[in-house]
């Protein structure tokens, strides 16, 4: 087993008085992805905002990235310890093209890993021809790419993904398990925050499972494809056909 | 088939009104500039071509100066929705500023100097100086005040009126510093004595100002300096996307603080630079920081918020209504001049808002 990535330990988070993050403790080895998986309204996201730094929520408990505690830290210093962000429906910025949307963000962690714009632009082809393009002018998918490729210019260790399959069309969605599974063998971890089952189980094999707040239970890949019971109780979907 | 035709025509005509309301009043004040304007200062426009181009290139050299103004609220209201009402007080302080800092280096002794006496730099430091303190103020009004108060608007406007009403104050009770002169008395700064002078267009036989020629490019380059720096810079992009999505910005490893602080610091010394520009156009008195503080509304909102374009249309258009009204309108009553062109810089704000409420270039919020 690799090294201790991310430890979360009893994180609460509130918006106001709303206490949407209830004592929730897990941790993130390397090279072993994640995948938390859960229902609308279950916290999902706040939780990635919590670990980003974002506020609101307001987060107390503990978050350390590779010993670092996290909580208190101003968004723009975890980026930098190596977390990327693959935030929930994109966030592009309407006012930059595709190819500012990448150099901004170049060289602000020259840290290991060794990414650049053309190298992005190396693994995405599609963008490349769109170096102009305003993000919004984009598909999901092509847009999906853009926020990866920003996520990956900081050279992170871990990336953080809120539901990147949202709204995208099934053979993209399986452009996007075949390039975050290229992530693995470069040594960037993978917390996957997902309501679509076969995405979550493609790309990890533990599956946390999100309820009110709180991890309800740790489960794997395997045992949650054969478990339709707990597909519908989780999640709420019908179960997905065994593969 | 004929009747579906005119029932599409009459659509099409409501639809189509206000853009034939805007053409057929700019037609009709074309005609009327040129061939009409009875009773007025200068007369149809084909008897005198000369006062034509001096009144065009009036509104030009004004709009260069709004632009300068406008353009650093443009960055901080426009772009990052930081309601600053001491945008004029910036202007005024920074005029008053450049006064001292010239006084002081041709021994003005509280006299406004000749500009025989005033050489490139004795202009220029003043107004370098005065952008610069202007700047460290804009610093920490916005370290100290504002950047606790982001996105709240009603706190941002008090507290930014509260400022520019000590900066009024201020300056009425400590300027000019010469003890000789009371206190609160106008001021002016002199051009250089190199541009202060008049030159031949030899374009129907007109004079013009150098001083306000170069106002013109000094407008331009200012224009195209920020241009450059938010659409090729690094930190240009950031402040853009800063615009957009600020959460987002930072969780990409950005310090959007800083990078906040320094476009704040930006659109306050043009404010400054702008003040020791109008110093030497007209002067400053401690009433042209409301003045400046409409005027830059009126550019902003009229060109659309957040877009250089935007400012530079909104600038250009207050500034050639504003003249040509002043020129080409009858003026009734016993003062001279100038009756109709208050009036209709706000009938203009006023058809933008009725027409198209984001400004000109504005995107639609």
């Amino acid at each position: 087993m690799g090294e201790q990535l991310l430890s979360v330990e009893g994180l609460n988070a509130f918006y106001g008085s709303a206490h949407v993050l209830d004592d929730v403790s897990f941790d993130v080895q390397n090279e072993q992805p994640v995948a938390v998986i859960g229902r609308n309204g279950m916290g999902k996201t706040t939780l990635c905002a919590a670990i980003m730094g974002l506020t609101p929520p307001r987060a107390t408990g503990s978050i350390r990235f590779l010993g670092t505690e996290l909580i208190g830290r101003p968004s723009y210093k975890i980026a930098k310890l190596g977390i990327g962000y693959v935030p929930q429906g994109r966030r592009l910025f309407p006012s930059l093209s595709v190819d500012e949307h990448l150099r901004m963000v170049s060289g602000r962690n020259g840290r290991n890993g060794g990414w650049n714009p053309e190298r992005v632009y190396k693994l995405f082809p599609r963008l490349a021809e769109r170096k102009r393009n305003g993000g919004a002018q984009l598909s999901g998918g092509e847009q999906q790419m853009l926020t990866i490729g920003r996520a990956l210019l900081l050279n992170p260790k871990l990336l953080i993904m809120d539901e990147p399959s949202e709204g995208l069309a099934p053979t993209v969605i399986e452009q996007l398990v075949d390039t975050c599974k290229r992530f693995q063998d470069e040594g960037v971890a993978l917390l996957l925050i997902e309501q679509n089952l076969g995405v979550a189980t493609a790309l990890a094999d533990r599956q946390l499972v999100m309820v009110a707040g709180s991890i309800a239970v740790e489960t794997t890949a395997e045992q949650l494809r054969n478990d339709p019971d707990s597909q519908r109780r989780y999640l709420g979907v019908e179960p997905v056909a065994a593969t | 088939m004929r009747r579906a035709v005119s029932a599409f025509d009459w659509r099409l005509l409501v639809r189509r009104l206000p853009v034939g309301v805007a053409v057929g009043t700019t037609v009709f004040a074309l005609v009327w500039v040129l061939f009409w304007a009875p009773s007025t200062n200068f007369g149809p426009a084909i008897h005198s071509p000369a006062n034509f181009l001096i009144t065009l290139l009036n509104g030009l050299t004004l709009a260069a100066l709004m632009f300068i103004v406008a353009s650093g609220f443009s960055l901080i209201f426009g772009l990052m929705r930081v309601v600053n009402m001491a945008h004029g007080s910036f202007l005024l302080l920074g005029g008053y500023i450049a006064y001292e800092v010239q006084q002081s280096m041709t021994n003005g002794g509280g006299l406004t100097v000749f500009s025989s006496q005033v050489n490139a730099w004795d202009w220029l430091v003043p107004a370098i100086v005065a952008a610069a303190a202007i700047g460290g103020i804009g610093l920490v009004t916005q370290q100290v005040f504002l950047r606790w108060n982001m996105g709240q608007d009603l706190r941002q406007a008090l507290i930014t009126i509260a400022i520019s009403v000590i900066i009024a104050d201020q300056v009425v009770a400590h300027f000019p510093l010469e003890s000789s002169i009371e206190k609160g008395s106008a001021v002016n700064t002199s051009w250089p004595g190199a541009i202060d002078r008049l030159v031949n267009l030899h374009i129907a036989g007109v004079q013009y100002s150098v001083a306000r020629l170069t106002m013109l490019g000094l407008g331009v380059a200012v224009g195209i300096a920020l241009w450059l720096w938010l659409y090729r810079t690094k930190t240009g992009m950031v402040i853009r996307a800063g615009v957009d999505d600020r959460q987002m910005t930072s969780a990409l490893g950005v310090n959007i603080q800083v990078t906040f602080a320094i476009a704040f610091v930006v659109g306050a010394s043009l404010a400054a630079l702008g003040g020791a520009v109008f110093t030497s156009y007209a002067g400053v008195n401690p009433t042209t920081d409301g003045q400046w503080l409409l005027n830059s509304l009126v550019v902003v909102i009229v060109g659309g918020l957040g877009s250089i374009f935007g400012t530079v249309a909104g600038a250009l258009l207050y500034a050639l209504v504003y003249n040509f009204s002043i020129s080409y309108l009858p003026t009734t009553g016993g003062d001279c001049c100038g009756q109709y062109s208050p009036v209709l810089t706000f009938v203009l704000l006023a058809l933008v808002l009725a027409f198209r409420p984001q400004g000109l270039f504005g995107r639609p919020a």
